[in-house]
């Protein structure tokens, strides 16, 4: 028995020692800059002057002067741009996901040249968010751009659309970049799951004549779940932080901006470190919200399963 | 309810042709095994007449009607699979009432006819239970409810019960032997396992690298294979082969040397021998006869291993030509190693094999 927990012990201590290394590097490289931009959220420090902020406690999330509310929480601005990442998150992520299955699908199939479509599709994923931005706004422009030359010729619109400053197309605009960005990763995630699928149970299926349509509902996505789900979390969290692309297409439109973009904007802009980092602070405590919701609710889906 | 004939069936996947022109006629209610050594195309015959690989040549018919081109759904086949291939995420009932949904039967039908099939195999307390919480056998008589919900014409095995242990494995082919007789339908067997093809089939198949070496009952290819192949593979443990010579030849004896050097005559057709050929006498080991005084026909040599097996034991045999001969007899030896033995031949048990490996007919 003594042997036992000494067994234990030292097993414990091994496990510590291998893991203090990594533990160090994160609370370097996250759980500091983490901790300093909450600190900072609670002062009025000034990108001109650090030196000379001040702890003012909530000011910066909600404050009343003279019988005025004002900070974070009561600026439009803010939550304009937390209903745009959050519309952006659900449209994109939705889309991804739907495209990617179907791409996932095809890969899955076996035909000549698997391999190099595989590669190729993974192209988008490959080049950095900055160029494929730039090279869809220069796509999109509404002088020189090619897609409105492509539309007027064909005779869709009449005049060229400045899709990335539209207020009406701008976040589509965001969205169906992103989504010719991201589907191909979306779809290796989901291809991933459906290789581990066992082959005989879709000869079973074929044996016993069920339509493929059938078949995919009641047998692969059941199966695929909890790939899918992962997939989905894990854009989801990656599309709440949405910055660059959102930026670049769009630099800081009220129509599109996100929370990052937000944070950014006062940060640099306007030289406000303390509310840029209380507005960090926000972005964070809202993507940790939906991932603990997205968790729990993504694992209640899965064991209701009539499985 | 079908009769099933294959009529020049070829088979290539890519440039490679794996199975090369089988032609075979299986009756009505008939089970039929197919068996032969690994890669032989037993997999690939079954799937071809599943439906779940196109055939690349000849004609494959159900009941006279060409399915060739008809869906496995169409052919009215069930299959159950080495692996089970049963829904992970489906239970039991789940799992046998999937197939069924998709025809017309209203809710009470499937229901009725799953629990028979579940009663039938004695699954009815496992109805709610997944796969994972079932054991092999478990998982295997469910793979089979599956199959029986369908009432198909053909029923076809994949090595069923490869995965079971040996116990299970012999409950399970009595269950499936019990089945063929109740549901009277036409089954095709894959498998590895010589006593499950001879317990079970009507009719053998043995087939060698794409090819049908010799159908028929088991006692037929028992006692009269139609070549080495045949001979050497049915029967545990293998047939014994002699090399020797033909000294004379005529339509009901074939007279060869022994290899003590006396001349022993056969009861086969011998009307295509002729004296001087070289062949191979075959013997099966539960033939030869230890302790029989020999006038006949004798074979003597040293005693390298006695094997006792309990209820038999094998004698290997060290001839003068240096043959390794084995003999099987029941009960316990007191034989022991490195004396000299001597056992006698029975001429009617023997086997003639020709040069081209086919046996001359046994008139025995
Ligand atoms: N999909 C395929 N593509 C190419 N070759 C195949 C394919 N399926 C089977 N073969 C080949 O066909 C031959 C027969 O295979 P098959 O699976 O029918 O053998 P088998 O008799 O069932 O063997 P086992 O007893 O090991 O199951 C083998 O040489 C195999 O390599
Ligand atoms: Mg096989």
């Amino acid at each position: 028995m003594s042997g036992n927990s000494a067994l234990k012990r030292s097993r414990v201590r091994s496990a510590w020692l291998f893991l203090a290394p990594m533990l160090v590097v994160l609370a370097m490289v996250a759980g500091w800059p983490l901790l300093r931009t909450i600190y900072f959220g609670f002062t009025d420090a000034n990108l001109a002057d650090l030196g000379a902020m001040k702890f003012i406690g909530w000011d910066n999330y909600l404050a009343r002067y003279d019988g005025e509310w004002s900070g974070l929480l009561v600026d439009l601005l803010w939550w304009r741009s937390v209903s745009n990442t959050l519309w952006f998150t659900l449209f994109s992520v939705t889309i991804e996901t739907i495209l990617g299955f179907v791409v996932a699908l095809v890969l899955n199939a076996e035909f000549p040249g698997r391999g190099f479509v595989r590669a190729a599709v993974l192209v988008p994923w490959a080049i950095p968010t900055i160029v494929s931005a730039k090279m869809w706004g220069w796509m999109l422009h509404d002088q020189f751009g090619v897609i409105n030359d492509m539309l007027m010729r064909v005779g869709l619109i009449h005049a060229p659309i400045a899709w990335a400053a539209n207020s009406e197309t701008a976040m589509w605009t965001v969205v169906m970049v992103d989504v010719w960005k991201t589907t191909p990763f979306m779809a290796l995630l989901i291809l991933a799951g459906l290789q581990m699928l066992p082959g005989d149970i879709y000869e079973a299926a074929r044996i016993d004549g069920i339509n493929p349509v059938k078949v995919f509902f009641r047998v692969t996505l059941p199966l695929v779940r909890p790939a899918l789900m992962v997939a989905i979390i894990f854009r989801a969290l990656d599309a709440m932080r949405i910055f660059d692309l959102i930026y670049v297409l769009t630099s800081n439109s009220r129509d599109t901006a996100s929370m990052s973009v937000y944070a950014r904007q006062q940060l640099v802009d306007f030289q406000e470190v303390g509310i840029g980092s209380a507005a960090s602070t926000l972005l964070f405590l809202v993507i940790g919200i939906v991932t603990v919701l997205a968790i729990t609710l993504g694992k209640v889906r899965l064991t209701a399963e009539p499985a | 309810m079908a009769e099933v004939e294959l009529k020049g069936i070829r088979k290539s996947f890519g440039k490679i042709e794996t199975i090369h022109g089988v032609d075979l006629l299986i009756r009505d209610k008939e089970f039929v095994v197919f068996v032969g050594p690994s890669g032989c195309g037993k997999s690939t015959l079954l799937r071809l007449i599943a439906g779940l690989e196109t055939i690349s040549g000849g004609e494959l018919t159900f009941d006279g009607v060409r399915v060739n081109e008809a869906a496995p759904k169409e052919r009215g086949i069930a299959m159950v699979f080495q692996s089970y291939a049963l829904y992970p995420h489906m239970t039991v009932y789940e799992n046998m009432a999937f197939g069924l949904e998709l025809s017309k039967a209203g809710k009470a039908e499937i229901d009725e006819k799953v629990r028979k099939a579940a009663a039938i195999l004695e699954l009815t307390p496992l109805l709610e239970r997944l796969p994972k919480q079932l054991s092999g056998g478990q998982r295997q008589r469910v793979a089979i409810g599956r199959a029986i919900v369908r009432e198909p014409r053909v029923f076809l095995f994949d090595e069923p019960l490869s995965n079971l242990d040996a116990a299970l494995r012999v409950q399970t082919r009595i269950e499936i032997a019990k089945l063929h007789q109740d549901m009277g339908v036409t089954m095709i067997y894959v498998t590895h396992d010589q006593v499950e093809a001879m317990t079970l089939a009507d009719k053998i198949v043995v087939l060698n690298a794409g090819v049908v070496e010799q159908a028929g009952s088991p006692l037929e290819l028992y006692e009269h294979p139609a070549n080495l192949f045949v001979a050497g593979f049915i029967g545990s443990p293998q047939m014994n082969f002699i090399d020797t010579e033909v000294q004379a030849a005529g339509s009901s004896s074939v007279t060869v040397t022994l290899p003590g050097g006396e001349a022993f005559t056969v009861p086969v057709d011998g009307t295509t021998a002729r004296k001087g050929d070289r062949v191979k006498l075959g013997i099966r080991p539960e033939h030869l006869q230890v302790g029989t005084e020999a006038d006949d026909g004798k074979l003597a040599g040293v005693i390298e291993v006695v094997e006792n097996l309990g209820e038999s034991h094998f004698i290997y045999l060290r001839t003068a030509t240096g043959a390794l001969v084995t003999i099987r007899a029941n009960g316990i030896s007191s034989l022991t190693a490195k004396t000299n033995l001597s056992v006698r031949i029975p001429p009617e048990a023997c086997h003639v094999f020709n040069s081209d490996g086919n046996a001359l007919r046994r008139l025995g």
